[in-house]
């Protein structure tokens, strides 16, 4: 199916005026949604601070690449810390070794110059724009994700969407209910409010209160649905009863046991920060690889955890703009524009980086400093939503409701039936 | 269930002249209602006989005297407890010396080595968290702590870089604290020179393109005179988040020469620790070119450039706006009147940046006073937690278990790892996880199940875990502290629950009831 002379400029704002999601959300009484619906999952990461995409996907076969980064850019493949040849241009960073089977068996992709259309480099406006899917414009008053989960067949659940986390992430916030967990153990354990008394004391308290009924309703099914699911003890078989690496790898180990135990989930959002390296970010070793080394694990472990679910399953990976090409004076980088997006999955056509690449050269970088966004970063999440989750243009606009961006020219799945 | 009545307008005039001397009792009695807002805001909510008294003296007269603290003295007990603080009273070099003590023994790497050094750490972080949750538990001085508070997040710096471990308790104390109701121009000025701002946003790093160190150890030696390079960090935050906003009107360009113009603002370890000197300029590293910022030329004058720079920018409109409208934010309403922002920030251009007028005026606002805004703003974790223990009049010997709660809640104190810091906004915070948690908090707290009392169990086993545990339906800890009375937290917050709520609490046997009243969504709010 192709659709690629699509007119979204028609269509400019229309999502703002369409209550997304109220249909969907009205259908819930009529009962849970079916496997059959939920069935392909879509995974989203976000590194928040703006990782050195440079240093993920480095095209050590620029000449430049080295000469810009004299203490920082990665060793070339075979050289003590080197880079991880990926196609004899670009090579991946070490810590993500982990990586590279999925890489050999064609389920990680890459877009290199990818990301936002606007020019800023303030973190927390490319952040907003990245998660509302609405570059340049600040009123939008929901996330992408949230529209989309408006936008998909069958009913929808409050745990349809979950993000892992103490907050609620902008890009899931809107009108369609989703939730949040705790990272760790603490997410799927019982509460005070699995003491019967306890919950429903608490249930008459905010039953008929207007702002926070609703909340405390969802949050009281998701906690049941996930409890039920989390099957600890499952997890510490799987794991022989050795402890769990912290932090991400053990969320995603989760994550994939949420999955693959609770049919309704269909998304996750996890967010992860620290990437913000003004200083010392160090090459093949250092503080980024600290960072990078726990990813690449975590992703890898999501991805053989999810077993055959992984082929029903996209992952992307992305962060809110790219650091400057060139080291600064304290061998770190500065905020940039282009960056790398990631998109692994039993449907990816992978084992290739994509996007439009133009090299490191002085006139090629953006304002002679930034790799320049080539690819617009709607262009791949609405190709992730049409062939992976099955949208119409239709619904696509209501996802992406912006004004006319190009479709990305290349195919991040293979075609099957 | 809340019903302010609005303030006339001579009593906005009446305290909105300039207020230099003692407190005066310019208005007479308050209601109930409008006591509970000015607690709720200005204060971390109402402590036993706080409305009562505050009724008494009228809102007006309470606001100037939490504008004027210093006629206000603090509690015997707080005092006595801040005194036995010892990190609080050494210098931040002091702090820095014992820290990196303890780190060089990292390649000492036996389990007392690790113990002591586990222990070194632990005593900076807690006794800083001590004396902030201490004071913004019991101090009278209420609306400077929620200012330092406000201004903390304002110029957030994160406790786990590196050597800001060490230099947090310094830089609230030294270059937050005496500034809260100050000139801005001023705050701005002790952050900017507070090693733990130049460390976190790494400005300390920064020098003109052509330093070279070339072996010759600078002033602070080791990793600082090894950079040579421009650090735009700091340059671009303090626009964006700390002065103009990010639309107040800068480009790249002007990012680019404000990074140029403070080159050379560090700071050396050594000097602090020998002679107490926590900044300095290092003209060796300072770009001597000329520059052009925001439109003006700038001439060549070492430091003085970016003393300029920041006498621009505290004084710029967009600065006045910016603060302004976060202001608004904070004590009225998460979308506040766009008329109340701009009377704030023209007062605010006024006085050149005088906070303590510009908060006059806002507290005497019709905005703030409208019933409407009453209520409205849903607590943050910090608000939310420390407005219960408050309430509930528990005595507080050890942090840890409100330090894991926090922490659990999505707001660690001093734990916000971006420049931008903690929002306060119901967009931010509510959620239905967080509805939950906070739940699980309460009943904890008001059925004594938090260790406050450092004497009963040993502290270090306190903290995120011990209050996870806790959170199980299983681990059914007992009773460590008394439980709260329900009859005693329903006075201690008059109006503050609605008459529906308090049927429900009233309907609920008697071990759950001081649990429903913190767990309401009438106490998440404020």
């Amino acid at each position: 199916m192709k659709r690629r002379n699509f007119l979204y400029s028609m269509a400019a704002g229309a999502g703002l005026l369409i209550p997304v999601g109220q249909a969907a959300w009205a259908a819930r009484a009529n009962g849970a949604a079916t496997e059959a619906t939920t069935k392909n999952k879509l995974i989203v990461i976000m590194l928040r601070g703006a990782v050195d995409g440079l240093n993920v996907v480095a095209p050590y076969g620029d000449s430049n690449y080295a000469r810009l980064r004299p203490t920082i850019a990665l060793a070339r493949p075979g050289q003590t810390d080197g880079a991880i040849d990926l196609d004899g241009y670009f090579g991946l960073h070490p810590a993500l070794a982990d990586l590279q089977d999925l890489w050999q068996q064609k389920k990680l992709a890459f877009v290199q110059a990818s990301g936002s259309p606007d020019f800023t480099r303030s973190h927390f406006d490319a952040q907003d724009y990245l998660e509302s899917g609405t570059p340049g414009r600040k009123g939008t008053t929901d996330g992408w994700m949230n529209r989309l989960l408006g936008n998909l067949p069958g009913t929808t659940t409050p745990t349809r969407a979950v993000s892992v986390g103490a907050v609620m992430p902008r890009i899931l916030s809107g009108t369609v209910a989703a939730s949040n967990i705790a990272s760790g153990a603490a997410g799927t354990k019982a509460n005070v409010l699995d003491r019967p008394k306890v919950g429903a004391a608490f249930e008459q308290m905010y039953k008929e209160n207007d702002k926070y009924a609703k909340a405390f309703s969802d949050a009281k099914e998701a906690h049941q649905e996930m409890m039920g699911a989390s099957m600890e003890k499952e997890l510490q078989a799987a794991d022989g009863g050795a402890p769990l690496p912290n932090g991400f790898p053990d969320d995603s180990t989760r994550v994939a046991i949420l999955l693959k135990n609770d049919p309704k989930i269909q998304m996750v959002f996890m967010a992860l920060g620290g990437w913000d390296t003004h200083a010392n970010q160090g090459a093949g070793k250092g503080q980024l690889a600290n960072r990078l080394s726990p990813l690449g694990l975590g992703l890898a472990n999501l991805a053989r955890r999810l077993g055959p679910m992984f082929d029903d399953t996209t992952i992307v990976v992305m962060s809110e703009f790219g650091r400057t090409a060139k080291q600064n004076g304290n061998g770190g980088t500065d905020h940039g524009h282009g960056n790398v997006m990631w998109v692994l999955g039993g449907k990816v056509a992978g084992g290739k980086v994509y996007g439009d690449w133009r090299g490191l050269g002085n006139d090629q970088l953006y304002e002679g400093r930034d790799v320049p966004v080539t690819t617009d970063f709607r262009s791949v999440l609405t190709q992730i939503c049409e062939r992976h989750m099955g949208l119409s243009d239709n619904q696509l606009l209501k996802v992406f409701p912006e004004q006319a961006y190009a479709r990305s020219s290349f195919n991040l799945f293979v075609n099957k039936a | 269930m809340r019903n302010l009545t609005k303030i006339p307008g001579l009593l906005v005039l009446l305290i909105t002249v300039n207020i230099c001397a003692l407190p005066v009792h310019a208005a007479g009695p308050s209601t109930e209602a409008e006591a509970l807002h000015v607690l709720n805001r200005l204060a971390y909510g109402p402590r036993p006989g706080d409305i009562e008294r505050v009724k008494k003296m009228g809102v007006d007269a309470y606001i100037e005297q939490q504008l004027n603290p210093q006629f206000l003295p603090l509690p015997d007990g707080l005092q006595e407890k801040l005194k036995s603080l010892d990190v609080m009273s050494q210098s931040a070099g002091s702090v820095l010396f014992d820290y990196q003590k303890a780190l060089k023994n990292t390649s000492d790497e036996s389990d007392a080595a690790q113990k002591k050094r586990r222990e070194l750490v632990g005593r900076i972080i807690e006794q800083t968290a001590e004396s902030r949750l201490y004071r913004a538990i019991e101090s009278s001085h209420q609306l400077e702590e929620v200012m330092v508070d406000f201004w903390f997040n304002h110029f957030n710096v994160f406790n786990g870089k590196g050597l800001d471990r060490a230099l947090v308790a310094s830089y609230e104390r030294d270059a937050i604290r005496p500034y809260v109701f100050g000139n801005f121009r001023d705050l701005l000025g002790a952050t900017a020179k507070h090693p733990a701002m130049l460390f976190y946003l790494d400005n300390w790093l920064s020098t003109s393109a052509d330093f070279h160190a070339n072996g010759k150890q600078g002033k602070g030696g080791g990793q600082k005179a090894k950079s040579s390079g421009l650090n735009e960090n700091y340059a671009r935050e303090v626009m964006e988040l700390h002065t103009l906003g990010v639309d107040g009107g800068y480009t790249q360009k002007d990012v680019t020469e404000l990074a140029r113009m403070l080159t050379g603002w560090t700071f050396d370890p050594r000097a602090m620790v020998r002679s107490n000197q926590n900044f300095y300029f290092d003209a060796d590293r300072h770009d001597k070119g000329s520059k052009l910022w925001l439109g003006k030329s700038i001439p060549v004058r070492g430091q003085a450039e970016a003393e300029f720079a920041l006498d621009v920018l505290a004084t710029h409109p967009s600065t006045a706006h910016h603060l302004s409208f976060k202001l608004a934010q904070y004590f009225v309403a998460d979308k506040p009147a766009p008329a109340l922002v701009e009377r704030l920030a023209k007062r605010y251009l006024d006085t050149r940046g005088d906070i303590r007028a510009v908060l006059q005026t806002l507290f005497a606002s019709a905005e703030f006073r409208d019933p409407q805004n009453a209520g409205v703003k849903y607590k943050t974790p910090y608000q939310y937690v420390v407005s219960a223990i408050r309430a509930s009049d528990v005595k507080v010997q050890n942090v840890r278990p409100v330090l894991g709660v926090l922490a659990q809640l999505g707001m660690p104190l001093y734990g916000s790892q971006t420049p931008d810091g903690y929002k306060n906004t119901q967009d931010a915070w509510m959620n239905p996880d967080a509805i939950s948690r906070r739940i699980n908090f309460a009943t904890a707290l008001a059925t004594g199940r938090l260790p406050f009392d450092k004497e009963i169990e040993d502290g270090d086993k306190m903290g995120k875990k011990q209050l996870a545990k806790q959170a199980e339906e299983k681990s059914d800890r007992p009773a460590v502290m008394p439980a709260v009375s329900a009859t005693a937290l329903l006075q201690t917050l008059g109006p503050g629950l609605s008459g529906r709520s308090i049927e429900i609490v009233n309907g609920n046997p008697e071990a759950l009831r001081a649990s429903l009243i913190l767990g309401s969504p009438d106490f998440m709010q404020h």
